[in-house]
């Protein structure tokens, strides 16, 4: 396929020391479309901040206040968002000083870490029905099956420790593959469209999730809010690196997912299958496999995983479920899976990336008073760009073919 | 291209255009009618007093008073449920797909009857009421599926019709605010839902993104950016900012005191009219002119659009930008159209719903208005059942207009066709 937008001569490149670098390829776009979000998102914080305004209004006048201003707003934003994601700096001199306060200087990385967990799960899922050719937009509501199934476990089982949290890790991806499992049979037997029952059953776990908080044996004895039972001990996940740090073995549930994913989907014949009728329902079926099987079991597949999101959350950090539990989760999954190109390892880093801009975006809210929902602005320009590589090349003028090969397919309705 | 089966000479359905009924899925249904009957007499029947009545009020403003109706609940479910199952079983016995669905759309309309009176017994329900909220809540949903079908029928998937949505309702809300003049608001939430149309049409057709990735991204960037705005923008300010009027109802003199329907469709906000009138244009435009023939030809067979003279990249380009303004006015319904302010993600949603109304109605203007009224009767009864205290937890009516939709498409709508290029990227070779 040739690409229309492509320009018709070849422009000179504007790095030119790093020719080589130059060239289009999948880490430079990223970065690049990266660079592109936080510079509009920094248009934005200038446009949307009336003291800055004021003062670009006399830039005429008082050039250097009025620019210094402009800069030190959108720093000061930015630099919060890198010191709540990654390291403070004050921390670190800190503990170079002192030799103490470790914790608070890895809390910001354990902070990103912890809630890269639930992403990268979710996004996992919903990667693998991409690339099935699978829409699974229900990762919100498979999240909230899974979390439901993992707390019941979780309180209603009576195990040692060892034993418990492993079963209800069990217990959640069960739920998620069952809800799942749902829209993926409807679809095989009477062709409903996943898109539209996966979204429909995202609405109807939140009000069972309502339902459920309000009677018993979910709600929390004693209250009359929505809140449920906690997680006893037992069943939690527990911290790696101390008490004093929320990262938890919930990430490497994730991990471990990754490779799985990324063994599955290269080498198994499972995987293989739904490759093939990912990229060609049609030859697929001449070939034997059986599509009405696979979109059942992709659909439950991304369910189990969407509904490890909703386990790890629940058992590696919250220990109770509230109303319109996930919050954006099972959206951002969307996003993740998107930018991480529907590649299990792609998939990490771009859950990684995106749990740092909402950490950040806490921070940054924090400290300067700018709407933490500047992070879901980046992210969402962030993907724009990624998913549009020609034009990045066009902005800063790479060169090269490989971008042509960067396109992300979906691959329609499917009919 | 024909729209319609082509049936040939020896009686196979032979172009699939838009469904296929097998005799199968008309049993089902007539199977399912029967079903729903045996649940009114098991629930609405034999479980009340036979003295217990149920009263349904008839009567609003503007229009000629009728008297309200009073029915024993047990005699009209009793009876309903009759009709019911006599439906079904019309349909058992029938098999045929022609008129089946009108049938199966009666007897299910049979049964929501039952449920009414029941629900209603010892009580009143204000009917009229009760069409008015319908027909509320279905509007966004008409706009939303009318612009799913502007881009559809061209062949670009709009997956984007919630972040147009709320595009249009914040701006609606903020010009209509600033300016105090309501169809500035409107023209604004046009023009912001028009702004994302654009984009869409800028990255799937220029740069060749995969559409329904742009949408995802494009619900994304509006979310985020509604919520952003409405923090760092319009809450400091919220008196000059976000604080429009809404357009009052318009009566259409005579008209409106036809009893029952007169308030229900004669005494509505400009938003309606313009819905009804946009469904009429978009419906006549597509199928009777030859515009629409075009846009059909380019959403069926680009190829051979390009090939008999068609520019196939501007007919989308317009179609979809179109579609952008259509959701945004949509979108400003939300907010000059009924509450009267901008609240973060307040469209919950129905961006998707009227999607999924677009596919229901099988890419049609009036199948879409159909889904539509279905999902806008089910939030109506959900508040009205609320009120009248039936028993059954909130959250369970909440999720009725949910369930009642994935029921419908994995019953009643089957495997549906979208234009053969919809979602393909197109470039001249």
């Amino acid at each position: 396929m040739s690409e229309p937008g492509s320009p018709r001569r070849q422009p000179r490149p504007l790095i030119v020391p790093f020719r080589r670098l130059a060239q289009a390829n999948v880490a430079v776009v990223t970065g690049l479309s990266v660079v592109s979000a936080l510079v509009l998102g920094a248009v934005l914080i200038v446009v949307t901040t009336p003291s800055v305004l004021h003062v670009l209004g006399h830039i005429g006048s008082h050039p250097g206040r009025a620019l210094g201003l402009t800069g030190a707003s959108v720093g000061d934003a930015y630099w919060a968002m890198f010191s709540g994601a990654i390291v403070s700096p004050s921390a670190l001199g800190h503990v170079l000083s002192t030799g103490h306060g470790w914790v608070t200087l890895f809390t910001p990385l354990s902070e990103t870490l912890v809630a890269a967990t639930p992403l990268v799960l979710a996004g996992l899922g919903v990667a693998i029905g991409f690339s099935t050719g699978v829409f699974n937009i229900g990762a919100q509501g498979q999240l909230i099956a899974g979390a439901l199934a993992a707390l019941y476990v979780g309180f209603e089982v009576k195990l040692p420790i060892g034993i418990h949290a492993p079963l209800v890790v069990l217990a959640g991806a069960a739920g998620g593959a069952a809800a799942g499992f749902v829209p993926g049979i409807l679809k095989a037997r009477t062709g409903a469209h996943e898109v539209i029952t996966t979204i429909m059953f995202n609405y109807v776990m939140l009000n069972l999730l309502d339902y459920l908080l309000s009677v018993s044996p979910f709600q929390q004895p004693g209250q009359s809010n929505a809140i449920s039972r906690t997680m006893p001990a037992t069943a939690r996940l527990p911290h790696l690196f101390g008490s004093g740090l929320r990262v938890n073995a919930g990430l490497l549930v994730a991990l471990a997912l990754v490779a799985g994913a990324t063994w599955f989907t290269r080498r198994s014949t499972l995987g293989f299958s739904f490759r093939v009728i990912g990229l060609n329902p049609n030859a697929g079926k001449t070939a034997g496999i059986d599509a009405r099987r696979v979109t059942v079991l992709v659909l439950t597949l991304s369910g189990a995983l969407a509904g490890l999101a909703g386990t790890a959350s629940l058992a590696g950090t919250d220990f109770f479920l509230s109303s319109g539990y996930g919050g954006n989760i099972g959206f951002d999954a969307i996003t993740v899976a998107l930018l991480g190109r529907n590649r299990p390892t792609g998939v990490l880093f771009a859950g990684l990336l995106f749990a740092a801009l909402d950490v950040g975006g806490r921070n940054m809210q924090a400290v300067t008073g700018i709407p933490l929902d500047l992070a879901s602005v980046s992210q969402a320009l962030i993907v724009m760009f990624v998913a549009t590589p020609v034009l990045v090349r066009e902005i800063f003028r790479l060169r090269g073919s490989a971008a042509a090969s960067l396109q992300l397919s979906t691959g329609g309705w499917g009919g | 291209m024909s729209m319609t089966g082509v049936v040939a000479p020896d009686g196979l359905v032979v172009a699939t255009a838009e469904r296929v009924v097998p005799g199968g899925r008309v049993r089902g249904m007539g199977v399912f009618l029967v079903l729903l009957a045996i649940v009114a007499v098991l629930g609405f029947v034999s479980s009340v007093s036979s003295r217990a009545h149920a009263t349904f009020l008839l009567s609003a403003p503007p229009a000629v008073s009728v008297s309200p109706l009073t029915m024993s609940v047990r005699w009209t479910a009793g009876a309903l449920a009759m009709l019911c199952a006599a439906l079904g079983v019309l349909l058992v016995l029938r098999r045929e797909q022609r008129g089946a669905y009108l049938i199966f759309g009666v007897g299910f309309a049979t049964f929501l009857w039952a449920f009414l009176v029941w629900a209603a017994r010892g009580a009143q329900l204000n009917f009229v009421q009760m069409l008015v909220t319908t027909l509320i809540s279905t509007t966004p949903l008409v706009f939303g599926s009318l612009s799913g079908v502007m881009c559809e029928r061209s062949g670009v998937i709009n997956i984007a019709i919630e972040g147009q949505f709320l595009a249009g309702a914040f701006l609606g809300a903020m010009i209509g605010s600033v300016t105090g003049d309501l169809w500035l608001g409107m023209l604004a939430g046009a023009v912001a839902g028009g702004l994302f149309g654009w984009l869409l049409a800028f990255l799937a057709l220029r740069y060749a993104v995969d559409q329904i990735i742009v949408g995802v991204v494009i619900v994304a960037f509006c979310t985020g950016l509604t919520n952003f705005l409405t923090e760092q923008v319009l809450t400091p300010d919220q008196t000059t900012l976000n604080s429009p009027q809404t357009f009052a109802p318009i009566a259409i003199p005579l008209l409106d005191k036809i009893p029952i329907l007169g308030p229900v469709l004669f005494d509505e906000n400009v938003f309606v009219y313009l819905a009804a009138i946009l469904l009429v244009v978009v419906n006549f435009g597509l199928f009777r002119t030859r515009w629409g023939l075009r846009v059909r030809a380019v959403g069926e067979h680009p190829r051979a659009a390009e090939t008999v003279g068609i520019h196939v990249l501007s007919v989308r380009y317009r179609n979809v930008v179109l579609g952008g303004v259509i959701a945004g006015i949509g979108g400003a319904s939300f907010t000059i159209g009924s509450v009267g302010e901008f609240s973060s993600e307040m469209t919950a949603g129905l961006g998707y719903v009227a999607l999924a109304a677009m596919i229901f109605g099988r890419w049609k203007p009036f199948g879409a208005l159909g889904a539509s009224l279905l999902f806008g009767f089910s939030v109506s009864l959900q508040s009205f059942l609320a009120v009248l205290n039936v028993g059954i937890p909130s959250p369970f009516l909440a999720m009725a207009p949910y369930v009642i939709t994935i029921a419908v498409v994995s019953g009643l709508v089957g495997r549906v066709r979208p234009p053969a290029a919809d979602g393909a990227p197109y470039s001249r070779e």
